[in-house]
Parts: C-alpha cells; structure tokens; sequence
C-alpha cells in the first residue's frame, strides 16, 4: 500500500500560508509534499491507489484544513477514568477534526511532576489517533501555594502552565510564575476567576439567575482577575493566555493591552459563542459550565473579538462527567460540557452561517493560532509539515446524538440539536485517523 | 360562605405538577383558588374528610427540616382520605453515590401518586418531575418558588380584601434568597397587584426588570400606602454575615414596630409565612395585633393544600364523561 | 341566551309544563311530609340546586312556612375520580345548617343512572345524619346502575342510553326547557378508522 495520498480537489484552506482556493494536496511519507492548484477531476478519480500509486480521496464540495489545535480538553485520566480515558477523548477529538490536543493537568494526582507528564505522554502515543500535548500545573497539586518544577516541566514537554479548575489566585505568586515562565517563553494560562466573588455561584449573575433563585457567578469575577493578570503581565513582560474568555468585558480588557504591547492571548469556547445564560432553562445542568453561559451582549462581543483577532484562538473546554453525575441537584452538578465532538459544528453553524467569520478566520482560529500559541509545528499545510490534515463537509445537516459520541462524556446541551458542518475526514502523519 | 371568592367558569386543571407559580396563566392561579374556597367547607365540619383521594398515596419528602408546611401538607392529604409517608430525608450526598433521583426511584417502586417535595437546591423538583411518572409538588426549593406559600397568602388577601387586583403589596426582606418572595411576585403580579420590593441593598436582587415591581431601600416608603405589608424571614440559615451587618441593624432599619405600621393605611394587612423573628422583622405587637392575618394564612394553607393535591392528584387518564 | 331548540333535540318539556311539575312536587312533598316542619331541602349543584330554590319557594307560597335551602357539591364523593383526568372542578358545599335529625329533600334536575345521588348521599352522610332522606327529580329517564329511586318524578322519559338530557334552566341558561338529544357520533380525528 502506497504513502502517497492525494486529498483531491477540495477548498484548501491555510492560513499560515494564506492560500484559499481549490487545491489538491499531495502526501508522501505522513508529509505534505505539494499543494496544486486543482487543475480538474477526471485524471484524479479512481479511489484504490490507480493514480501513480496513491489513495486519492475526494475531497469535492469539501474544506480541506490543517487538523485542529486544542488548546484546552481535559483528558480526566489519569484519577477519572469513569468520565473519559486518554483513548475514548483521542477518539473524540479526530470525530471532531482535532489531530492536537492540550491536556490540562487538574487530573488526579495533578501534573505537576515530570512523570505524570510522561505517564500521559506515553498513553497518548500508545493509543495513537491524535497527538496529546500537555499542560503543566502552575503550583504543586494545584494548591496555589508552591511553584511546580518549571523547567522539569517544559523538559518534559509541556507546552505551558495552568492550575485551570482554579485560578492562580495569590497575586505575588502570578507574578512570579510569570517571570518565571519567561525564560521558557511559554505561557501561564489562567482561569480568571476571583474565587470570593465568585464563591457559591452555580450560573451567570443575572436575570435568569435571579429569576431562578441561583447563586450566581457575575462577570466582574473574571474581568477583575484578568485586569490583574495583565498589569502583572505588563509589569513581568510575561506572556499570559487567558483561558475560555466568556465576558464583554474581558475583550475589550485584551484588546486594550494587545494595543498597548503586552504580550497577552487568549481563547474562547465554542458554547460560549452560540449559548447564553437562557439555556440554563429549567435548571439544565447540561447547561452548567465555568466559566457560565453570559448574555446576549457577551457572546456578540465574543464573536467580535474572534472577528477582529483580540480572541486568538477557539478552544474546546472539552469536560466530560458520568450522567449520574450530571443528575444531581443544579447546585451539586459538576461544571463542564463536553465539547470535541461539536466543536466544529457548532462554530460553523453559530460563525459560518451567519457570516461572522470567514473560512481562512475560522481555520486560523480552530488550528493556525492555537499551533502557534503551543509552539507546535502544526496548524499549516507548508510542504515539509506533517500531513495533519481535517477534511470537512461545510454544509451536512446533522442531528447530536450524545448517546453515540465517542467520548465518555454526554453531557452536552448541543444534544439533539440540529447543526451543520462537520469533519468528514481526518488523517494524522497522512494516515487516516477518522471517516472515510 | 365566603362571598369573596367567585364562582368563575375555569376550565380544569391539566398539569401533572405544581412546580412553581412563574408558568401558571391567570386562569390557572384562579382555577386553584377557587377549589380552595371550596375546600374551606370541609375543614369546618364536623367529619373533616371527603373521600375524593382515597386509596392515592402522598409522599411528603422533606430534605429540609418544616414542622408547619409538612403537617399542613399531612394534614391535607389526610383530609382528602389520602395515605401518606413523610420521609425526613438526608441531604443528597454525591460521594455516597446516591443521587436525589436515586432515592425517587426508590419511591416509583412503591407506585406513589403525589411527591410533596422540599428541598434546599433549586430546581430538585423539576428534574424529579421529568423523570417521575408521579404528581410532584414543589414545597419550598432553595430560593427559587414555594407555591404553596404563595397561594395561600393570595386567598387570604383575596378573602380580606375581596380581590387582589389593584392592591398594593409590599413584599419587606432578605429578597435575594427568598423563594416566597419570588412566587408572590409572579403570583400577585399575574393576578394584577402592584407589588413593591423593600429590603437592604445588600439582599436585594439586581435584574430585576422582568419582574415587573417597584424597589424601595426605604421601609416608609414600603409601607405608605400599602394594602398588604408582607414580611419576610431574615434568613439564618441562608446567607453569611457579610450581607446585613447584624440583626439589631436590621431592625433598626427594617423592623416593622408599632409606629411604622401607625403611618400606614389602618386596614393595612400584615402577613408573614412564619416562622416569625418576633423583634426582629416584626414586633410582638404587631405579630398578635388586630392588623395581622398571620394565624388565618396557616389556617387557609391547609385548604390551598388540599386543593393542590386534588387537583394535581386528577391527571395521567382518559378524560371525563358526565353522567347523572 | 340560549337558541330554539336544534334541528336534531326535541323538546319534551317547556316552560309551562315545568312549573307544573314543580308545583304538582311542591304539593307531593308537602302532603307526604304533612308540612315543612323538620324539613330541609338540599339540590345538588348546578341545576338541582336552581330547582331546589324553586321547589322551596313553592312550598312556601303553598304552606306560607319558609324552609330551610341547602346546595350540595358532590364532586368530591364521585365514583369516578380515580377513573378520569383531569379532575373535575369542585365548587363549594353550602349547607348552613345541621342536616342532623332533619327530613332532607335532595333535589336534582335528571335521575339517570343513579350514581350522583349515591355520592348526594354518601356527602350527606359525612354532614350529619337526617331523620330521613327523599330524593325529588325533574325528569327520571331511566337506565339505573345502581338500587336508587325518586319519590317525587316531575316527568318520566324513557330514553335510549346513547341519548342525551339536557335540562336548561333560565337562572343559568336564559330558558327553561327539557330536551332530548340523539346520540353523538364519536368524534374523529383525521385518518383513524
């Protein structure tokens, strides 16, 4: 069987190499070896390695991207192999395009040594289908108290450091992870969240809250803290990546300090752009996720910031949890949605469709941007680079189904809504990982 | 008999619960005061019972601890020739492994009709609703609704006052986490009362546009004018320190003594759903005072109850033929 | 308020021959109970209870004695609670007086299968305990499921079971009339057989 695959005649977008139109990429080797502009069908078709020896794969009426970037799932093992296994999220990822994931540390026990770092790492290879990066955790068992090893750390592999689940609450000691960080040239990503206003609030502060009689969770708890993380940003000339941003307020905050110079980025989650604090409807705890479902006014501001490029990057956020324990009490539910296997969808159906995004802007944003967030050699179609490659179909009409999800994890107010577009195939070092 | 309460043509009550009065329609709020109305009657009997839900059993599952409304509820159930259980039940645990629905199920096995159910989270009684083929009536769930309590504070209006449209209402408390607070306000609203809000800045909601009600931090201006005063509970067990510096602040401010109720309208009601702070929201004065209805709001509850249950208790069958 | 009777009801009784009936019970009631002392008379909500103050102001007009008037709901105590959905809408019992000792006259408008005044009955029961209970209709057409007879008949009409009586009374419904109505077809919805 040959190595050489031809993704035929397909809308080849590549941003990292500003190339928009109908292409046919060419693979040898797990590597991109040429990308033509698609000249026509008729030599290409034959499906069984006929021409010169390769697979072809028609990609007509289809995108072809660079695999997605994940920069945030949590991958619950190891200590929470009843929510999801390294396997089970792997194979969620490539249904849903993603050939790269970011692995936060909030496991048990936390990643915060080098050999939970490899522990995961190793898994991840074994399993194969997407390749898993790991995050680190910020302080040792994410206590917030002490400094974790950073070098060992980034030796390892990590790509950079969260306490994500908390934040870095100790302003001193964000500063100094901070300078520390540096030297690495490697992020400290926070979740911003000022644990006292924040305390006890299952939802958005607001109408709905209030009308249910929720505690809630006001958006002042994140821009607080991420005002903070920016002057200590300015002050340490560090670089901090904000996780999952869901407030107006918090855009126009980085956006200010991306015009002033600091070295800050960010991500947004793709609930956070398509649903507001309403979906809590009669107390969904589907619906239930931190940081919360916002406002109408939030999720416009969102879409702008992912328009205008103060939102770098689409994250995932992908948190599954066991059904039973999404069935507890609005209160006692955990936080999180389990995201892989919509991201995609949903981000075309909210972004695509209503022309808030351009395909070159959205590909940017799943794979281009987080790539280089990570500082992997991914999210391009150059030649030479690995041939990590989503084929999509941007305009199958689909039904969820959280029953049949790959992922452990259902818990997803996305279940049996309709939605468009969806990854119909994935390949990794140019073998196929998913579809076809 | 009461010739306050009108006879008016409702259609029957269709919905297998009572979770809240926030999704009831007018109508429905009406259909249930007035089979209240017709209740009264039977507890003033002399054989307090009719047989309308022999043979239905009623569970009242109490995850908070209630004397009055559980053996209000009790005593309903009874009255309507109902068994019944009352399961003083521990809060539900995640790390025991056993969920709230865990427990109903346990309870379906038993083919229970009614689930009175009280609980400290909000929204307990919803999801026992879309997974129980049983009738669920929501007691009191964390700060969201109490219907109950609600009702029967609008039938008693209704019996003083002879209607509710048109009254001025003025709810006083910890606002933010009361959930009879929240159903007097959809309740009175939708029967068209202009109701007022008073209470500390601290234990006052914002966004507070969809609810349709005045906000006053000033307890004069609460009172002035006011048909109904309703007060509420400070709630211990509820919030912490941080939200009222200390009760004797709180009545400094917001106590309704002698004098304040003196500058009100002299027919003025005052309510309260009990238990009562005597000192601290109200006075003892005025707790025993010619102005306060609060003992005929326990004794119209069990009415409102027993109507509730033979309502909800009519659901889940093929519908009627009227025969002589 | 209400139209001329229907292209397919057919009027048994007008408003002539009702107030006859009424008159000719009043009678009935009084000479059989030799007055209306010990008496009450209690009409079973809604229409029972509209004869039943009919009935006693009849009496009073004959006899120049008041008698004491009660209405019944007996919704409450009908045999088909647990069987339909949704429950039935329960107006309130007014009997202001204790029934206990008392020869009550249970008045309603159609006599028919007999389970209403079974539930007149068992309400009855849980109020006090009359001396005695007679039960007066304005038209008894028949088809009993259950042991129970009138003491006092205003008409007798036989009546197929599928039809319908439909007693109209101008207090509530603008006329006073009887008619019976030929059995409705079932109701169908679009494309079952």
């Amino acid at each position: 069987m040959s190595e050489r695959v031809i993704i035929s005649g397909g809308r080849v977008v590549d941003p990292a190499n500003k190339r928009d139109e109908l292409a046919d990429v060419i693979i040898e080797n797990g590597r991109i070896a040429d990308v033509l502009a698609h000249v026509s069908t008729k030599t290409k078709r034959n499906g069984n390695g006929a021409s010169n020896g390769a697979t072809v794969i028609d990609a007509q009426g289809c995108i072809v991207a660079p695999g997605f970037v994940d920069l945030h799932t949590h991958l619950r093992q190891p200590g929470r192999e009843d929510k999801e296994t390294i396997e089970t999220a792997l194979r969620a990822a490539v249904r849903g395009g993603f050939t790269t994931v970011c692995a936060m540390p909030n496991t048990e026990p936390a990643i915060d040594s080098r050999g939970v770092v490899e522990m995961v790492r190793q898994e991840a290879q074994r399993v194969g289908l997407a390749d898993a990066q790991v995050i680190g955790a910020v302080t040792i068992g994410r206590q917030g108290k002490e400094l974790t090893p950073f070098a060992e750390l980034f030796e390892a592999g990590c790509i950079g450091l969260s306490d994500d689940g908390s934040p870095v609450g100790d302003s001193l000691l964000m500063r100094r992870a901070l300078e520390y960080a540096r030297m690495f040239d490697r992020p400290i990503i926070q979740h911003a969240e000022d644990s006292q206003l924040a305390a006890g609030g299952v939802m958005h502060e607001g109408a709905v809250s209030t009308r249910l009689g929720l505690r809630g969770m006001p958006g002042a708890a994140e821009t607080v803290m991420v005002a903070r993380d920016i002057a200590l940003a300015e002050l340490t000339g560090g670089w901090l990546h904000v996780a999952h941003i869901s407030c107006a307020e918090t855009v126009d905050l980085i956006r200010d300090a991306k015009r002033r110079g600091i070295r800050v980025t960010c991500e947004a989650t793709p609930h956070h752009l398509a649903l507001t604090d309403a979906a809590v409807g009669d107390f969904d705890t589907l619906a239930k996720v931190n940081p919360p479902l916002r406002a109408d006014r939030d999720r416009r501001a969102l879409a702008q910031g992912l328009a205008d490029g103060t939102i770098d990057a689409i994250a995932t956020d992908h948190a599954p949890h066991t059904d039973w324990e999404k069935e507890a009490e609005f209160d006692q539910a955990p936080f999180g949605i389990s995201g892989l296997e919509t991201a995609l969808a949903v981000c075309i159906t909210e972004l695509i469709e209503s022309k808030a995004l351009t395909w070159l802007q959205l590909i940017e944003r799943l794979s281009t941007a987080p790539a280089k967030i990570a500082r992997l050699a991914a999210g391009s179609l150059a030649k030479g680079a690995a041939a990590d490659i989503t084929v999509i179909n941007p305009s199958l009409r689909w039904r969820v189904q959280a029953a049949q999800f790959a992922s452990k994890g259902r818990n997803t107010p996305f279940d049996q809504k309709d939605l468009i577009g969806r990854a119909v195939a994935v390949l990794r070092n140019g073998r196929v990982v998913y579809g076809l | 008999m009461t010739t306050t309460v009108q006879d008016v043509a409702v259609s029957p009550w269709m919905r297998k619960d009572l979770l809240g009065l926030w999704e009831l329609s007018p109508d429905e709020i009406r259909l249930i005061l007035q089979t209240a109305g017709s209740f009264r009657e039977v507890s003033e009997r002399s054989i307090k019972k009719v047989p309308a839900l022999r043979g239905k059993t009623v569970v009242n599952l109490f995850f908070e601890p209630s004397t009055r409304t559980r053996t209000s509820f009790e005593l309903a159930a009874k009255r309507l020739s109902a068994d019944i259980i009352n399961i003083a039940a521990q809060t539900s645990s995640l790390s025991k492994g056993e969920t709230i629905l865990d427990t109903v199920r346990n309870l379906e096995a038993f083919n229970v009709d009614i689930i009175v159910i009280r609980h400290q989270s909000a929204g307990v009684p919803h999801a026992i609703a879309r997974k129980s083929a049983a009738s669920v009536i929501n007691a009191g769930d964390g700060s969201h609704e109490h219907p109950t309590q609600a009702l029967l504070d609008m039938f008693t209006i209704q019996e003083k006052k002879g209607r509710i449209e048109g009254l001025n209402v003025s709810i006083i408390g910890d606002i933010s986490h009361s959930r009879v607070a929240r159903s007097n306000v959809w309740g009175l609203t939708k029967l068209g009362a202009k109701v007022t809000l008073c209470g500390p800045p601290t234990l006052m909601p914002k966004y507070l546009d969809e609810w349709n009600t005045r906000v006053t931090f000033d307890i004069e201006e609460a009172i002035e004018g006011a048909d109904v005063l309703m007060l509420l509970r400070i709630q211990h067990e509820r919030q912490e320190s941080t939200l009222v510096p200390s009760l004797r602040e709180y009545r400094l401010r917001y106590g309704l003594n002698a004098e304040r109720l003196a500058r009100g309208k002299p027919d003025v009601l005052v309510m309260h759903p009990g238990p009562i702070n005597r000192g601290v929201e109200l006075d003892s004065s005025v707790a025993d005072g010619p102005n306060s209805v609060i003992l005929e709001q326990v004794t119209n509850g069990l009415a409102v109850r027993m109507a509730v249950l033979y309502l909800v208790a009519g659901q889940g069958r093929p519908p009627a033929i009227e025969e002589k | 308020m209400s139209d001329a009777p229907q292209r397919d009801k057919t009027r048994i009784l007008d408003a002539e021959a009702i107030r006859r009936a009424l008159v000719r019970i009043a009678h009935e009631i009084l000479e059989r109970n030799k007055g209306v002392h010990g008496m009450a008379i209690v009409g079973i909500r809604t229409r029972g209870a509209v004869l039943a103050k009919r009935l006693a102001a009849e009496m009073q007009a004959i006899d120049r004695h008041s008698v004491q008037v009660g209405v019944l709901d007996i919704t409450l105590y009908r045999d088909d609670l647990s069987r339909i959905a949704p429950n039935p809408v329960v107006h309130a019992t007014d009997i202001p007086f204790d029934i206990t000792d008392l020869r009550v006259i249970l008045v309603d408008d159609v006599l028919f299968t007999g389970r209403t005044i079974r539930a007149a009955l068992n309400a009855l029961n849980d109020l006090g305990r009359p001396k005695m209970i007679q039960l007066a209709v304005l038209a008894d057409r028949g088809h009993r499921e259950l042991p129970i007879r009138a003491d006092y008949v205003g008409k007798n009409l036989p009546t197929q079971r599928q039809e319908s009586v439909d007693v109209r009374l101008s207090e509530i419904d603008g006329i006073d009339e009887v008619l019976i109505e030929p059995a409705q077809l079932p109701e169908r919805s679009g494309g079952r057989p």
